[in-house]
């Protein structure tokens, strides 16, 4: 292929000279006003038609080219008196000091020009910034007292307000600073970082240039009057002034007249480029309102840059609150009519769809559906071939159906089955924009599915989300094929499932399958009557003829699935009994049938989904799509029948257990004082590394942290998993044990920067405590539970721990997300070449083989590009039974998988494979 | 007092200047030109120690946590790139 790309090698900022100013212009503009009685552009004025076209139709008598081609074209004004550009005041005075009034010369001695110079040529050699030097030079120049080339008097250089320039006290008009500036010598101008050809004296303006017609269009108000934009008011003003100027100074009249009113044309021209200059008021419209000049339309949050260029609106699109529902799929997002009626889809007529572009044509904007039919797409626009739009309403809808031809466009109205795409900011990785087929639906919410919280991070508590309408067909198939909620189940962050179930569902799940829960005919109907089940209901494998909920579940997986794990509620006893254990944690399922286990988090959830991600990576992603979305049904089936709730009172536990936390609480305390004593006693071991006063800190905070634990410990054990909340904390749906505790049995020390509370006045922490005491108390331990609620020290050092919690989220968040952003923008545009090398746009490698070791996360197994292991099992677990022929043809699998293996040769594998075939 | 050497350092992986036709080879390898390689200043501690110079290749063989070792190739240059252009 032939390499067409350039690149910028440099961008140099110039003056414009007067004679580039003329050489661009089109109209030397001399009249003030804009248009005649007859609403005609005055010739010479400032809506010359030659300055450009702004109404539709008409022609540009510059370039002949019609409006949206026309670019505009400059205009000139020749000023009668120089005048200072105030963009460049800081750059005149900085001139001014450092040269000499006489001849023009830089202030710098010999030696001083040496010096410079060479420092200049090796910080361009290094490619390095000159410009702090550039700084260097103007405030040494401007020190001297005299010039060393002529030996002239060098005075002090002043500003008065914006743009007045005094020298020893005595005032510098716009004509005496460009004389000044014409005698400073090209050779001297690289001192100011200004290129040869450009003279200083440019940066007063004898020609002012007059932006074309286009970048200040006039608007027609309804009355029919026109109204002018805010800079050509202002060139108004200047070309009346420099006017009046001319006529004065030509008629001989008195020098304070002409110097009043050149001072006058200096603030118009001031005002003109930037109305918030500061020294003087901003010029206003007669209702008092500021003008917007040129800085005012750059500059600031509203400005051309961050509100235009950084920041773009976006057409085809819609914005609303998001709220749940879990009986859509995950690929789905409910869309209220009013957003449906709203936005559209191009659709071409051709002469194979005119029939049916008619019909839609003749349903108008607000077709009225037919019975039982809950919304019926109309049409908003239709597109004639000369691109001319014409709106459909209820009144013209027949006869702008009539004329719909071939080669005309309507833009039709969102339909049930449309590919949208959906985004929550920040969109932080590819899964915060997904492509969804749309439901329509009433209300006024996007509705979707749990699922796909957690990629989008999205909650309800008032969420908005953004949906955009794809408007080609190119943009519809990429979105279907790549961009489409089920593509991603898969985290490429980390190769596990991201999309998943989450709190109820889990919930859900866990009730389900823990133990043999078993439903009645009517129940196990209702349930699986959710997924739309429509094969034979299996023999009841509970008690009494009733079916578990293993059974059930079992119908929405793979027939040919087999897989062992271990739930999320396991306890991780030392010996594991696998299929026999006693919380019924390990997951066996074979053939697709769950025998043992329950599902859970690490069955089905988001970030953990084991089964999920073995299904997303042998099934494809379809398969997963279509099994979480049952799985969902299932889950919330099975939930809604049983009921669940949680409420403070699942906290309570036995007068018994509490007296048992109390004595513990109260042992640990003792403890505490038996440590303080033993250390004022001075009996106390020191522990290596630390001092005497460390060891009884880590002394204190490991007794309290055991006993924390230990009141957890009791409270747990009057807390069965028949408990709603020990059921949501066990099966990963929602919170943890240590929250349980914290609720029922003991909230525990309170730390700021890992060490207990220390702060106060006068060696103690508050008031209620002795001067000196380091007992548990006294230091931050909370005795309470939430449920019982906490004494008033308590209280005070809970806020303060809370605060440090509160303080600490605060700045992480922050500043983990800008690092996040700074290698984002680092690595955004690198990507895998064919020979899997990775690349940046330049075509510099920046990795010889993706990752080192070319692996795809979503491909692999655990980050591995092959789990041997489970492939093996996988072969000679089913050989065993299989015939001979079987056998020898697996063997052949093996061989293929090891030249894939020897495709991806890396040392770690070859490794693996020699003990395999030991074996 | 024996003089210290970067290479000698655990932290340094093995650095190795490859002869032109290796170099060549390398680069027919992946279809690269000299300006596609990543770059290893002259100035560079380990350039310098083992005698690397401008326009050499210098292949470096390091552990990788993902793939065991790994091995990369790094071209000899001269100053830094905004200057190697022309």
């Amino acid at each position: 292929m032939v390499n067409i790309s350039k690149k910028i090698a440099s961008v140099e900022f110039d003056l414009l000279s007067p004679k580039e100013i003329r050489d661009m212009s089109a109209v030397k503009v001399i009249t003030p006003d804009t248009y005649d009685e007859d609403g005609f552009p005055i010739e010479n004025g400032l809506m010359d038609p030659r300055l450009g076209v702004i109404d539709p139709g008409l022609v540009c008598k510059t370039c002949g080219k019609k409006v949206p081609e026309c670019p505009g074209h400059f205009g000139h004004i020749d000023l009668a008196m120089p005048v200072v550009h105030v963009g460049y005041v800081k750059v005149l005075r900085n001139m001014l000091r450092s040269t000499c009034r006489k001849c023009g010369r830089i202030l710098l001695s010999k030696a001083q020009v040496d010096h410079f110079e060479k420092r200049m040529a090796t910080l361009i050699k290094e490619g390095k910034n000159i410009k702090p030097l550039i700084t260097n030079i103007v405030k040494t120049a401007s020190q001297a007292d005299v010039c060393p080339h002529c030996g002239e008097h060098s005075g002090k250089i002043d500003i008065d307000k914006p743009t007045t320039f005094r020298y020893d006290d005595h005032k510098l008009t716009q004509a005496d600073v460009r004389e000044w500036l014409e005698k400073v010598p090209a050779m001297d101008l690289k001192y100011f970082n200004f290129d040869e050809n450009i003279r200083p004296e440019w940066m007063i303006l004898t020609v002012l240039p007059v932006p074309p017609v286009t970048t200040r269009p006039s608007i027609t108000l309804p009355t029919g009057e026109r109204s002018e934009d805010d800079l050509t008011h202002k060139l108004v003003d200047i070309i009346r002034l420099n006017q009046r100027l001319q006529e004065n100074r030509d008629a001989g009249a008195p020098q304070l007249i002409v110097e009043d009113l050149w001072e006058l044309l200096q603030y118009h021209i001031t005002t003109y480029f930037d109305n918030q200059t500061a020294g003087i008021p901003p010029a206003r419209h007669r209702s008092g309102r500021a003008l917007k000049t040129l800085a005012q339309r750059l500059k600031g949050k509203e400005g051309r840059f961050r509100s235009n260029l950084s920041g773009k609106r976006v057409n085809f699109s819609a914005r609303t609150v998001v709220s749940p529902d879990p009986n859509i799929s995950m690929t789905e997002v409910g869309v209220p009519v009013e957003i449906a009626r709203e936005l559209t889809v191009p659709v071409k007529v051709t002469a194979q769809n005119i029939e049916w572009a008619k019909e839609m044509v003749k349903r108008g904007p607000e077709p009225i559906p037919p019975h039982g039919v809950f919304y019926q797409a109309g049409v908003n626009y239709v597109i004639r071939s000369d691109s001319r739009r014409l709106r459909v309403t209820d009144k013209s809808k027949n006869e702008v159906a009539e004329r719909v031809e071939p080669g005309f466009t309507i833009e039709r109205q969102l339909e049930e089955g449309d590919v949208v795409l959906f985004n929550r900011q920040p969109s932080l990785h590819r899964m915060s924009m997904m492509a969804h087929t749309i439901r329509i639906m009433p209300g006024k919410t996007f509705r979707i599915n749990l699922v796909v919280c957690p990629p989008y991070n999205a909650d309800f508590d008032g969420d908005e989300m953004n949906m955009h309408v794809l408007q080609s067909e190119e943009a519809r198939a990429e979105a279907h094929t790549i961009m489409k909620t089920q593509e991603h189940i898969l985290s490429p962050r980390f190769g596990g499932p991201v999309i998943g179930a989450i709190h109820d569902h889990i919930t859900g799940g866990f009730i389900f399958t823990h133990g043999d829960y078993s439903f009645d005919k009517a129940e196990t109907l209702f349930i699986l009557s959710r997924i739309g089940y429509t094969g034979e209901l299996p023999e009841p494998k509970g008690k009494g003829g009733r079916w578990t909920g293993k059974q059930i579940f079992s119908t929405i997986l793979p027939k040919d699935l087999n897989l062992e794990f271990k739930s999320e509620i396991c306890e991780k006893c030392d010996k594991c009994t696998k299929e026999h254990c006693a919380n019924d944690a390990y997951v066996v399922i074979k053939d697709g049938e769950v025998l043992s286990g329950t599902i859970d988090e690490k069955a089905i959830g988001a970030f953990k989904g084991v089964i999920l991600d073995r299904i997303v990576k042998d099934y494809g992603n379809d398969m997963a799509r279509q099994f979480l979305d049952d799985a969902t049904r299932l889950c919330i089936g099975a939930i809604t029948l049983r009921g669940f709730t949680t409420s403070i009172s699942d906290e309570d536990i036995p007068d018994e257990a509490k007296a048992q936390i109390r004595k513990l609480l109260d042992d640990a305390v003792d403890n505490v004082n038996k440590y303080v004593e033993a250390y004022n006693k001075g009996e106390l071991e020191q522990m290596p590394g630390r001092s005497l006063e460390e060891t009884l800190e880590i002394n204190i905070m490991r007794v309290l942290g055991r006993s924390r634990d230990g009141a957890g410990k009791i409270a747990g054990k009057y807390l069965g998993i028949d408990n709603s909340a020990v059921m949501m904390a066990k099966s990963g749906a929602r919170g943890s044990m240590l929250n349980l505790s914290q609720m029922a049995g003991c909230i525990g020390q309170q730390a700021i920067r890992g060490e207990r509370i220390h702060r106060g006045y006068q060696n103690r922490t508050l008031p209620h405590f002795k001067k000196g005491d380091v007992g548990a108390e006294a230091k931050g331990f909370v005795k309470s539970c939430y449920k019982s609620g906490l004494t008033a020290t308590e209280y005070f050092f809970h806020s303060a721990g809370g605060r440090e919690g509160l303080v600490d989220t605060a700045v992480r968040t922050s500043r983990s997300g800008y690092m996040q952003r700074r290698l984002i923008n680092a690595l955004a545009d690198l990507k895998v070449d064919e020979d899997r090398t990775v690349k940046d746009t330049a075509g510099t490698v920046i990795q010889f083989a993706y990752g080192d070791d070319s692996v795809d996360p979503t491909k692999s197994e655990r980050g591995k590009a092959i789990n041997i292991e489970a492939a093996i099992k996988e072969i000679l677990g089913k050989a065993k039974v299989e015939e001979l022929v079987e056998m020898q043809k697996k063997e052949e699998d093996v061989d293929l998988m090891r030249s894939i293996q020897d495709d991806i040769s890396t040392e770690d594998v070859e490794k693996e494979e020699i003990e395999v075939e030991e074996e | 007092m024996a003089e210290f050497n970067v290479v000698n350092h655990e932290l340094v992986p093995q650095h190795e200047i490859l002869p032109e036709a290796e170099g060549k080879k390398v680069m027919d390898k992946f279809k690269l030109d000299q300006k596609q390689l990543p770059y290893l200043l002259i100035h560079d501690p380990v350039a310098t120690s083992i005698g690397a110079k401008p326009g050499q290749i210098v292949k470096i063989t390091r552990e990788s946590p993902t793939a065991g070792t790994v091995v990369t190739y790094r071209l000899i240059a001269v100053m830094a790139e905004s200057e190697t252009e022309e």
